[in-house]
């Protein structure tokens, strides 16, 4: 009953007029950031702390959590209407999005990733309600080995995404995961991997990179090329009824992903050092494997859609946990946000909920009301999302090419990496030509700076013994199902491959 | 198909070896005392591409890979035309952001496409070239603090008058 007191009072808190504008500005400007490839939650909470510097410190992070909700949103409407994640978070999003897109399905694309990520960040919000404290010394007891494992099991998911061709997924995973390691040993400290010696390489190759070479250029040449550059498929109508039928579909439809993805994605996001990005890749893993209608991952399941978006909302508030109670920032976004929290003068710590109740609370009661708002100024701007789609392809195709470079270069400030983007493209594009799965490259380049810290720091533990995988009582079943579920394909294809043979 | 199957297989084979090779800049074994070196992860990770590799190779042989059973060209004529107008012009658009600037390569791509490519009016081609660099240029060195590369010195007078209003 306590908590519900202190719901409360969180909520009315958020509710104050102030509060409440702060709320509606943020979610908004959060939204088409988000939705602007190339730019994130991180960026847009980067650039408007010091504006929080004028208000009181509990109004302040209303208003950057208010922006992180609306990035997380906005994440999904770029993957969708562009076929571009415009952040790690929303690469998911891209594998069913874009195919729901091109069959004039974008309103329901967007309509369900708008209700996933509400019903993601209201069970999020649930769990951090009652249960902060608890999962937060939960969450301590993942040790590199334990994040690893899952690391693991993400990488076992992928070898399902990538289709029939295990050769081809498991070096498009291996490639990824190079690709990661390009720049600086993180633990040494030594230039590494520096290819052809070009000092731009020193930099490393960020994620959007690759994800903008691949799916902004490769993708769009690859689509190009296939329809000869008359795109029938995007020409989606936009009703009051038609989006009534869209939510009615999102929901018998995409239930089971958005369950699953609200669940992992939580738990997945709590986790430091870990995030939404592996959440969500996870969910979407998760939900394929399931899945009574598997086959129809890839090429525009709801499911598909739901389970990540309900993940990376569910793991953006996951990730404030860590941060707050133990004063571990689970992302990017939450450790700018945690900076913000120790110039306000406020020590993020177990102290934090009883020192700082009021502030706690109203930072609580803010996730809810951003998480109802985020959904209504969202679907208030579908058909504004819709009509971009509704552009002739001619116009729509330079307009993805120039905000891709421009995205990328946004990202990352450098020529090197615009030029990195193009040779990307044009290797993707070829790739594709010969069924090479690209999407495990790209969430391996997400995954690998986790992976490989993880990896050496445990060996280092375990003094080189690989046995601490199996042998830990949180890792080692984590590792047995990742190793079964990697060979499961692997196991398919030889009796399948068997089959004709005995007959 | 087939062809050109074994020839990317055989290209990514000696890409693998080559970052094989690369990674062994650092110790790629384990250091008693401070766990695997900095090599350690790429290499190994590079032998699983090249082991990829020779098993895209093998399945190519067994005629196994829809590509490794196709006799069709990897494009026809319509197709290659396509992709060097396309991909040229995005590469033509790159090498002219350093001259030209980024907004200005922006606006001399978007008429190349929408005109040349798209077929589209010279009004409807003109209202967009000039319209989204400006838009572009508010959302990012207004809105976002993000400045784009300005190109060569004779852009400037063009950067002073946008930033005398923006600022």
């Amino acid at each position: 009953m306590e908590v519900l007191t202190f719901l409360t009072d969180g909520v009315l808190l958020a509710l104050a007029p102030t509060n409440l504008f702060l709320i509606l500005i943020g979610v908004t400007v959060g939204l088409f950031i988000g939705a602007m490839p190339g730019l994130g939650s991180v960026n847009g909470v980067a650039i408007l702390l010091p504006i929080t510097f004028l208000v009181p410190p509990a109004s302040a992070i209303i208003f950057l959590a208010a922006i992180y909700y609306g990035a997380m949103y906005g994440g999904a409407i770029s993957s969708v209407t562009l076929g571009i994640p415009g952040a790690s978070t929303a690469v998911a999003t891209t594998f069913d999005g874009r195919p729901l897109a091109l069959k004039g399905r974008a309103s329901l694309a967007l309509v369900t990733a708008a209700i996933a990520s509400f019903i993601g960040g209201t069970v999020a919000n649930i769990f951090f309600t009652l249960f902060a404290p608890l999962l937060a010394f939960l969450a301590l007891s993942f040790g590199p080995p334990e994040i690893f494992a899952l690391m693991l099991l993400a990488f076992a998911t992928f070898v399902g995404l990538g289709g029939d061709d295990i050769p081809k997924t498991i070096f498009s995973i291996c490639f990824g995961l190079v690709l990661a390691t390009v720049g600086f040993d993180t633990i040494s400290g030594e230039p590494r991997l520096v290819l052809f010696d070009i000092p731009g390489f020193l930099r490393g190759i960020g994620f959007i990179v690759l994800a903008i070479g691949v799916y902004g250029i490769g993708e769009m040449l690859w689509t190009i090329e296939q329809t000869r550059g008359e795109i029938t498929t995007t020409n989606p109508k936009m009703t009051v009824r038609g989006m009534a039928s869209d939510t009615k579909e999102a929901i018998r439809d995409g239930w089971k992903g958005t369950w699953i993805g609200s669940f992992i994605g939580f738990f997945v996001g709590i986790l430091p050092a870990a995030g939404a990005t592996p959440g969500s890749l996870m969910s979407y893993g998760v939900a394929k494997m399931v899945s009574r209608r598997s086959e129809e991952f890839g090429q525009g399941s709801v499911d598909g859609v739901a389970a990540p978006e309900a993940a990376n909302n569910s793991a953006s508030t996951g990730s404030m946990l860590p941060m707050l109670t133990l004063g571990i920032p689970g992302s990017p976004t939450t450790a700018i946000l945690l900076g913000g929290m120790v110039i306000w003068g406020l020590t993020p710590g177990p102290r934090l909920f009883v020192d700082e109740s009021e502030f706690v609370w109203g930072l609580i009661g803010s996730f809810y009301i951003s998480n109802l708002a985020a959904l209504l100024i969202n679907l208030a701007f579908i058909p504004l999302f819709i009509w971009m789609l509704r552009m002739p392809f001619t116009i729509l195709a330079p307009l993805i090419f120039v905000l891709s470079i421009v995205g990328g270069f946004a990202a990352a400030r450098s020529m090197h990496d615009i030029w990195l983007i193009v040779i990307f493209g044009i290797a993707a594009f070829f790739m594709r030509k010969f069924d090479y799965p690209l999407a495990p490259a790209v969430l391996a380049i997400v995954l690998g700076p986790i992976a490989e810290p993880t990896l050496r720091q445990s060996l280092l533990l375990s003094s080189g013994d690989p046995m601490i995988f199996l042998t830990r009582p949180i890792a080692g079943p984590i590792t047995v199902i990742a190793v079964i579920l990697i060979l499961l394909p692997a196991i398919k294809l030889l009796r399948k491959g068997r089959r004709p043979s005995e007959a | 198909m087939r062809q050109g199957e074994i020839s990317l297989a055989g290209l990514l084979a000696l890409f693998s070896l080559y970052l094989m090779w690369k990674s062994t800049e650092l110790p790629i074994g384990y250091i008693r005392g401070q766990g695997p070196g900095g090599g350690f992860w790429p290499f190994w990770l590079s032998l699983g591409m090249l082991l990829s590799c020779a098993a895209i190779a093998w399945n190519w042989w067994r005629g196994t890979s829809p590509a490794a059973q196709s006799n069709e060209p990897i494009m026809d004529d319509f197709g290659w035309r396509t992709v060097i107008f396309v991909g040229g012009g995005i590469v033509g658009f790159v090498a002219l952001i350093n001259v030209v600037s980024m907004y200005g390569a922006i606006a001399i791509f978007l008429v190349y496409y929408l005109h040349f490519l798209g077929r589209h009016s010279w009004w409807l081609t003109l209202t967009i070239a000039t319209v989204l660099p400006i838009a572009l240029f508010f959302f990012f060195e207004a809105a976002m603090l993000i400045s784009m590369p300005q190109g060569m010195p004779f852009t400037q007078p063009f950067f002073d008058v946008m930033y005398d209003i923006i600022y």
